[in-house]
């Protein structure tokens, strides 16, 4: 369902030429639509019909993140690396954390967060036999050798919580 | 506003070219990663502010419609960008520790410690 109606509107966005959309288009989002729907229900079969991942209230958090921490973190971590560009110091590592998230939209938005902010890159994730995720950070300032989660990305993973599990 | 839009376009090259610098100022895979994935995103995304700033500008004096396209079309390359580029970035960087290319001058590697301890006990 999410697929679903992502990808129509997306298509009429797309297709929006300025001035107000044909019936016809509306039309050809909705069968398209269809068609991705249809095609990715052999990943999640069980999700095909559900409400997941439409929940308002959780797409209204989802912005407050995205425009809030997750932009500032963003802003400090360019300035970082680009400091590091210029200067060449760097003393970078793999190391180990445990998340405690267990969905796969939260790993996601987690592991894309971690990416896109301060100096670390996720590498590999794999299941914790006690329970969570385990992701395993590049990091281009080790600091710490078996670090907290707050040490490395802040507050992501609260939100990450809050908005996707 | 004509400032704000130069300004914008001023600092995106700029991280595009930072961007561009760290593939060659850093010394392994993973830290280049680091360079082209932060750098040139958001670098990008000022670029783009630039061009919705500049569309709003002239939806704003001209009322033309497609300016408004082109706004919205500029923030729809900035959503598929953030969601593909970390990625693409993290499917390289894994594919590369898989195919046995370890990280230069690392202080510590818990990701090849915890492969070699499965291995151990699964041989």
């Amino acid at each position: 369902m999410v697929i679903f109606v992502f990808s129509v509107i997306v298509y009429l966005l797309l297709a929006w030429s300025g001035n107000g959309i044909d019936m016809a288009e509306v039309i050809i989002g909705i069968v398209l639509g269809a068609i991705l729907a249809f095609a990715a229900k052999v990943w999640n079969p069980r999700k095909f019909f559900s409400f997941y991942g439409l929940n308002p209230a959780r797409w209204g958090m989802f912005i407050i993140y995205l425009f809030g921490p997750f932009l500032l973190g963003m802003i400090k971590a360019n300035l970082d690396v680009a400091m590091r560009v210029i200067t060449g110091k760097i003393r970078p590592g793999i190391v180990r954390i445990n998340s405690g998230l267990k969905g796969t939209l939260a790993t996601t938005m987690l592991a894309n967060s971690i990416t896109l902010t301060p100096g670390t890159l996720t590498v590999d994730i794999s299941e914790d036999p006690e329970g969570g995720n385990l992701f395993y950070i590049h990091w281009i300032n080790v600091t710490d050798e078996n670090p907290e989660e707050g040490l490395v990305y802040g507050t992501f993973g609260k939100w990450a919580r809050r908005v996707a599990e | 506003m004509n400032a704000l839009i130069i300004l914008f376009l001023i600092v995106g090259t700029l991280f595009n070219f930072l961007g561009t610098v760290a593939l060659y100022r850093f010394p392994d895979v993973y830290t280049r990663l680091h360079g082209t994935t932060k750098c040139t995103t958001f670098g990008s995304i000022f670029t783009s502010a630039a061009v919705v700033l500049f569309a709003l500008q002239k939806l704003a004096s001209s009322g033309e419609g497609r300016f408004g396209t082109l706004a919205v079309h500029a923030v729809i390359a900035v959503a598929a960008l953030l969601i593909t580029n970390p990625t693409g970035a993290h499917a390289i960087a894994r594919a590369a520790h898989r195919s046995g290319i370890m990280p230069k001058f690392a202080v510590v590697d818990r990701l090849a410690e915890d492969q070699k301890k499965k291995g151990g006990v699964s041989a």
